[in-house]
């Protein structure tokens, strides 16, 4: 029994000296993340909290076309920082939302928004699930009116006479 | 079974799309600057610091930029192609020196079996890059002789590459 409550404290020892790492290694982390950044050159958010809001406002509808699946606003990446600084040189030199975006168009094409603009080449990734449920409604509709139209008929007693004896029941047991 | 028809039609279209879109890569982005004239800059050059590049230099010729840097790993696999591409001198190699270090760069040159560029543009803040829309390293842009860029290629420049697709769109536009 010692022995046994002996083995659980080592456990339990091993356990906490484990957590302790663990919380020294997150601790460490974002001071890496946020030291890289400034040795990488890379300018820092500089007090402006107006242009900083809008530099993450648009760097949430441009995608990470590295990272895939991620937007400039979510990612870490390089690029991503780029891009940001980028942004942020064309707000402080007076651009609007719109030429920011453009501008991104020009250089990566559509696929760096993340909400593509409605054109010939896209309507079907609009409207395609509308079509969709169009179409499955029209399918839907056109299986219910000819389940409509099937209605229930009488058997014939010959018919209904071979039906109880595959049934295994005597005549006369009409329900 | 009739009524398995209609099932079977929408899974064989549904596995149509899916294999399509297995085959698609998705690195691959089609690039709007395709029929547009190279994006401007002046850049000092990788080998002689007070000596400048710019696509003007390299108007009436077909030129290949090649967008390269000593951190990029890939790079390392279409080096000795380009460099053999070089020793055929069919098509002239510029680079660009994408976020990166001069020393660095030129080190990386002569340890990967020498230099294959007839110059190299340095874009240490990788801001050339962004006119250019390089979102990966290594990128290659065909350039014809009015300074329209006529063809991409993403990922590491393959033998495969520059026999089926690149030269010989060079070579027609070289004619022309």
């Amino acid at each position: 029994m010692a022995k046994e409550i002996m083995n659980l404290s080592a456990g339990w020892q091993k356990l906490t000296l484990a957590l302790r790492r663990l919380a020294i290694v997150l601790l460490l982390i974002p001071g890496l993340q946020s030291a890289a950044p400034a040795a990488d050159g890379v300018a820092q958010p500089v007090g402006d909290p107006v242009v900083e809001a809008r530099v993450n406002k648009l760097a949430e509808e441009l995608r990470c076309l590295t990272c895939m699946g991620q937007s400039i606003a979510d990612s870490q990446s390089s690029f991503s920082s780029d891009m940001k600084r980028e942004i942020r040189a064309m707000i402080t030199a007076g651009k609007n939302d719109k030429e920011i975006i453009e501008f991104m168009v020009q250089r990566y094409g559509d696929f760096v928004l993340y909400r593509p603009p409605v054109k010939s080449t896209t309507w079907l990734l609009w409207g395609g699930p509308f079509l969709l449920l169009i179409l499955s409604l029209v399918f839907l509709a056109a299986k219910l009116r000819k389940r409509r139209g099937q209605v229930a008929t009488e058997l014939t007693a010959t018919e209904h006479q071979a039906a109880m004896q595959l049934l295994g029941k005597r005549e006369g047991d009409r329900p | 079974m009739r009524r398995f028809l209609f099932p079977l039609a929408v899974f064989i279209v549904l596995a149509g799309f899916l294999a399509a879109g297995l085959r698609l890569n998705p690195r691959e982005v089609p690039s709007p600057l395709i029929g547009k004239p190279v994006p401007a800059f002046r850049l000092a050059q990788l080998q002689a610091s007070d000596k400048s590049i710019g696509p003007e230099d390299l108007r009436g010729k077909v030129w290949l930029l090649n967008v390269w840097a000593s951190w990029c790993v890939s790079c390392r696999q279409e080096h000795p192609v380009l460099i053999e591409l070089d020793r055929q001198k069919k098509i002239t190699i510029v680079g660009l020196n994408y976020k990166d270090e001069r020393t660095a760069a030129i080190n990386w040159l002569n340890q990967h079996g020498g230099d294959p560029y007839v110059v190299s543009a340095v874009d240490a803040d990788g801001r050339v890059g962004i006119d250019f829309g390089v979102y990966g390293v290594p990128e290659t842009f065909l350039v014809d002789k009015n300074g329209v860029i006529r063809y991409k290629h993403i990922g590491p420049v393959t033998e495969d590459a520059l026999k089926t697709k690149i030269l010989p769109l060079a070579e027609e536009l070289a004619r022309g």
